[in-house]
């Protein structure tokens, strides 16, 4: 049985990794999971200085899902390297590593410290994030903001690229279509959708930031459409997320097109869930004689 | 810490609303007071484990107890379990109240529990008590009729001084009332309860030139430091973030009030 996938030139040797923010550098949880049974891991979007992020609360559960308004609070490039990414060092996993900034030149900036880390082999650049009012989201709501910056990544980048693309637009498919056309590696899909809710006593919003990003089993139909939508519409690789649980999900998202998929929020609920899914997705391979785990690939 | 399954061995109600459960796991070999844990319901509607503090730890027979409030849907549906019933925990999480001997030896110790911020405390009176630091413990209630929920317990292991928010029972008003009122010498404060105590107590500890500890509470999606979600402001830059915000779950719940904005 062969679980690998290969994403832009990169092998992944099964194709579930974590979304990035659910699963910090890995440190967190190293003494609950088996870190290196994972297709690759993810880190919490990292920019080139400290972020303070939002105000709190900054979480809320709805509805088999939760609203987040972090605000990608990081520690900035030079801690996440000494730290995170040495730390990171003694697995065997692939390192993807989430970029975020407010401007061009602070994304281009953090990409180009990463250029001499040698254990990370793909960079996310994060224009989806709801929840920064400068930046983040700004770059990836307008096809024409997301060709600029993801050219302008891409020419400074030593690593593959993948434009993680928010589901706050009208089509999906126009704007995979543009981080391919302004040279991107990959595609990733779908980053949070953006929410309310509101405490009907104190007559006021849960989160201070007002708005967050929904997560969770509740948006995943929504995200499956938008990977089936953005993979007929691309040809480079789709990583596919959004409210992933089960090996069961996972399979969801790879027919639909996905060639490796992620886990969001539920590692929150179960920090075994990549490795359950890992298990999961071997066992559906065995009992339905699936040789490859490619084969599944987009076959709806 | 530990991600697993526990079994139900006891389930109580201590008053209304307020219940308590004992826990046979694992995660009880590392546990200290003033942790918590993350506790799952079995709904998938709601998913974030509800954070619980600790209110007794029997390494022994590997077993955590934990008391609660209901106060939403999570609460509610752990206060129907059944002995013998299993839950999906993971524990022990954050850094608990400071106990070493340098810390606490020859000093008066007062703890200040308000109403469900009392359960954390138990362990901790215990702790101390047998270090041969018996704590004075100011426990703050709405009333007698209410219930005086661990009274008893607290009164086995610690001196115990009663407030009441309607003067049913000890003190009228808070614990700080309290506090004032029978003049309690403090070296330090350990305490948990709700927010404008635990500023009250800073304040309290600011003026009098003594160590405060505090235990604070905030919505959180993971409990294990990974989802920024539960910070506190700090007076420093912590070191783990790199800016002036410390994770409630990770690096507390349990900080020196002098070094949080709240």
């Amino acid at each position: 049985m062969n679980t690998q996938v290969d994403i832009c030139g990169i092998t992944l040797k099964n194709p579930v990794m974590n979304a990035s923010g659910t699963f910090g550098s890995g440190m967190e949880y190293a003494s609950m999971v088996d870190l290196n049974r994972l297709g690759a891991i993810v880190t919490k979007g990292v920019a080139n200085k400290p972020w303070e992020g939002n105000p709190t609360p900054r979480v809320t559960e709805t509805p088999s899902g939760m609203l987040n308004a972090i605000g990608l609070q990081n520690p900035g490039i030079d801690t996440f390297i000494e730290r995170d990414l040495e730390f990171l060092k003694s697995y065997d996993t692939k390192v993807i590593v989430n970029v975020c900034g407010h401007s061009e030149d602070e994304y281009v900036e953090v990409v180009e410290r990463l250029g001499d880390c040698d254990n990370v082999s793909m960079l996310e650049i994060n224009v989806s994030c709801p929840n920064v009012h400068e930046g983040g989201i700004a770059f990836g709501t307008q096809p024409e903001a997301l060709e600029k910056i993801t050219k302008a990544v891409k020419k400074k980048a030593r690593q593959k690229i993948i434009m993680k693309l928010s589901p706050n637009v009208t089509s999906i498919a126009e704007m995979a279509k543009a981080a391919e056309s302004a040279g991107a590696d990959a595609i990733s899909l779908i980053n949070t959708i953006t929410g309310m809710k509101i405490d009907i006593r104190k007559r006021s919003f849960v989160l201070a930031n007002r708005t967050g990003g929904l997560s969770g089993p509740a948006i995943r139909p929504v995200a499956v459409r938008m990977v089936y939508e953005a993979s007929k519409a691309v040809k480079i690789p789709v990583i596919g997320m959004g409210g992933i649980a089960t090996a069961e999900d996972a399979i969801e998202f790879m027919m639909a097109g996905a060639s490796a998929v992620a886990v969001g929020m539920y590692n929150f609920h179960s920090p075994t869930a990549m490795t359950d899914v890992i298990d999961g997705i071997e066992k559906f391979m065995a009992e339905n004689k699936i040789q490859n785990i490619q084969d599944i690939i987009g076959v709806v | 810490m530990i991600s697993t399954k526990a079994k139900v061995t006891d389930t109580r109600k201590l008053a209304e609303g307020i219940f308590g459960l004992t826990l046979s796991t694992k995660a009880a070999i590392e546990a200290k007071s003033g942790q918590f844990i993350m506790v799952n319901t079995k709904s998938e509607a709601h998913l974030l484990g509800r954070p619980i503090s600790i209110c007794d730890i029997d390494k022994e027979n590997e077993s955590l107890s934990i008391v609660w409030r209901n106060v939403g849907y999570g609460t509610k549906e752990l206060s129907t379990l059944k002995e013998g019933e299993e839950v999906d925990i993971i524990g022990p999480l954050g850094n608990g109240f400071p106990t070493d001997e340098e810390l606490i030896k020859g000093k008066s110790i007062t703890l200040l529990g308000g109403g469900i911020g009392a359960p954390p405390l138990y362990a901790l009176a215990k702790e101390l008590s047998s270090k041969g630091v018996k704590p004075v413990v100011i426990l703050g209630y709405r009333s007698e009729s209410a219930g005086l929920f661990l009274k008893d317990e607290f009164e086995r292991t610690a001196d115990v001084i009663i407030a009441t928010d309607d003067g049913s029972a000890g003190v009228k008003g808070t614990v700080i009332d309290a506090l004032k009122e029978h003049d309690v010498k403090s070296d330090i404060i350990m305490a948990c309860g709700p927010m404008p105590m635990l500023k009250g107590i800073k304040n309290y500890a600011q003026e009098k030139g003594i160590d405060a500890y505090i235990s604070l509470e905030e919505r959180m999606a993971c409990g294990v430091g990974a989802c920024l979600g539960c910070v506190v402001k700090t007076t420093h830059k912590d070191h783990h973030s790199q800016v002036n915000n410390a994770r409630i779950c990770t690096e507390g719940p349990v900080f020196e009030a002098k070094e949080v904005e709240i």
